[in-house]
């Protein structure tokens, strides 16, 4: 199965960075979908992540803003200490609102938002990670109509938030490390099979 | 209910309250509306918008509460240090040689920023000559930040941000314990007579001082692109040529049509100034 999307949500806490290393080393630079990505990590201190996870000949990386246009082939990051939001016009948008799971960015916040505003052109992926957050999301992006996608437990790191996000939506991908690289790897579609 | 909500019951609901309230959230960010409409039927126990809309117009105490979920930030003293390093190591100097200095601190919630000004201003010797307008839509927040009243536990948070900021005393020196078993600080009342708090709406009223610093920071991201630079223009209006205006951290002009009215001044920190011709 393939199909066209226009944006891909990934989640993750603790053991996700090396999985999106991974996952993001054979994107194209002419990748057509916007990417969006919350890893927890702590309140103070710039992002490095964009720099951290550079690919070179890669896609454009940054650390999105307020009311920043989504750009297809661009790959941002939540601020530390900033939840992300998809706004119906497809900007982004940050807010200080309360943590949920303890967590400021929240993949809940990033994701909910998101099916809202992009339905079933939106891909959600749960990676690795110590708590639940990104469940309900992940429930959310399946309920608009959007593919899920999660991070199989035997090459998860942590699977406590892997396995709620199953749990949550169990019609959800599972795939490994590898089948993570062939995620995002060709140029015209998320690859799914 | 969950944030799936519709905009058209999103939009029926702000309606009303704007109507029978005059309180207008009908151009704030929706995404993180949503979020906080969520928590407040959560909260009431109702399981639609429009059963939210129903509570509200018949029972006012339901509306004070659904205006706590829609306004309330939670600021800390002294919020992001290195702005208020750069407000007292570069734009005070400047405001130094105007013979009276007025601050607007718009969207001040409960007061934290507000006070950090006044002691700021203490410290660099000019709070004498200074007021600071601090406003916000919210009622109670505005009376909970004239009482300058504080939990103790959040003062070490506060302690460690002024000293980063560049603190010429300690804390300390500006509060003591509300009561012998009070778990809460209540600071100077010579600050707070320097701070003149009102209830002032970025949406719907207009500029009522002229001012040589707007700070308003963490406010704008809850708005939406119009009603940002509609608060923005505001902003332009009520400083003198070449005045400051300091934002949020993450907050920028970048993607407003008020851009052309200011200048980057010290981008890092966020703080822009006006320039001489707008």
């Amino acid at each position: 199965m393939t199909r066209g999307f226009d944006l891909v949500v990934v989640g993750g806490s603790a053991g996700a960075i090396d999985a999106l290393r991974v996952m993001l080393s054979r994107v194209p630079a002419d990748f057509p979908s916007a990417v969006a990505i919350v890893i927890h990590i702590p309140a103070d201190g710039p992002s490095l992540l964009p720099q951290v996870l550079a690919i070179p000949g890669g896609p454009p990386m940054k650390v999105a803003e307020d009311k920043e246009p989504i750009v297809p082939g661009t790959i941002y990051f939540a601020p530390p200490d900033y939840h992300l939001l998809v706004e119906s016009g497809h900007t982004f948008a940050l807010s200080l609102d309360e943590r949920v799971h303890f967590s400021r960015p929240a993949i809940d916040v990033l994701f909910e938002s998101a099916a809202a505003a992009y339905g079933d052109r939106l891909v959600g992926i749960i990676l690795s990670g110590g708590n639940a957050d990104g469940a309900r999301g992940l429930r959310a992006v399946s309920d608009a109509g959007g593919m899920t996608v999660v991070q199989s437990l035997e090459s998860s790191e942590m699977i406590a938030m892997p396995a709620a996000a199953l749990q949550a939506a169990p019609n959800s991908i599972e795939v490994n490390v590898a089948g993570l690289a062939q995620l995002l790897r060709r140029g015209d579609e998320v690859q799914s099979a | 209910v969950d944030v799936a909500m519709p905009d058209l019951e999103v939009r029926l609901l702000l309606e009303a309250i704007f109507d029978r309230f005059h309180y207008d959230f009908r151009s704030y960010a929706m995404a993180s509306l949503k979020r906080r409409l969520s928590q407040a039927c959560n909260r009431l126990g109702v399981t639609t918008l429009s059963g939210l809309q129903e509570r509200v117009l018949h029972e006012p105490e339901s509306f004070s509460m659904l205006l706590q979920y829609l306004t309330v930030q939670v600021s800390d003293m002294f919020r992001d240090p290195e702005f208020f390093l750069t407000l007292r190591t570069r734009v005070l100097p400047v405001l130094a040689t105007y013979p009276s200095i007025k601050i607007w601190c718009a969207g001040c919630s409960t007061g934290e920023e507000p006070y950090s000004l006044a002691i700021l201003l203490h410290e660099e010797g000019l709070l004498d000559r200074s007021i600071v307008y601090a406003t916000d839509i919210n009622a109670q927040a505005l009376r909970e930040a004239a009482a300058g009243v504080y939990p103790l536990v959040r003062l070490r948070g506060f302690t460690e941000n002024h000293r980063r900021a560049g603190g010429r005393n300690s804390l300390s020196d500006y509060y003591h314990s509300a009561g012998a078993s009070s778990q809460s600080a209540i600071f100077d009342p010579a600050l707070r007579r320097k701070i003149t708090f009102s209830d002032h709406s970025l949406a719907t009223d207009s500029v009522f001082s002229e001012v040589h610093l707007v700070t308003c920071r963490n406010v704008l991201i809850y708005f939406d692109h119009e009603l940002q630079t509609r608060a923005l223009r505001l902003f332009a209006e009520a400083l003198i040529g070449r005045g400051f205006l300091g934002l949020g951290s993450k907050e920028s002009l970048r993607f407003s049509e008020a851009a052309p009215f200011f200048e980057d001044f010290a981008l890092p920190e966020r703080i822009y100034r006006k320039r001489s011709a707008a």
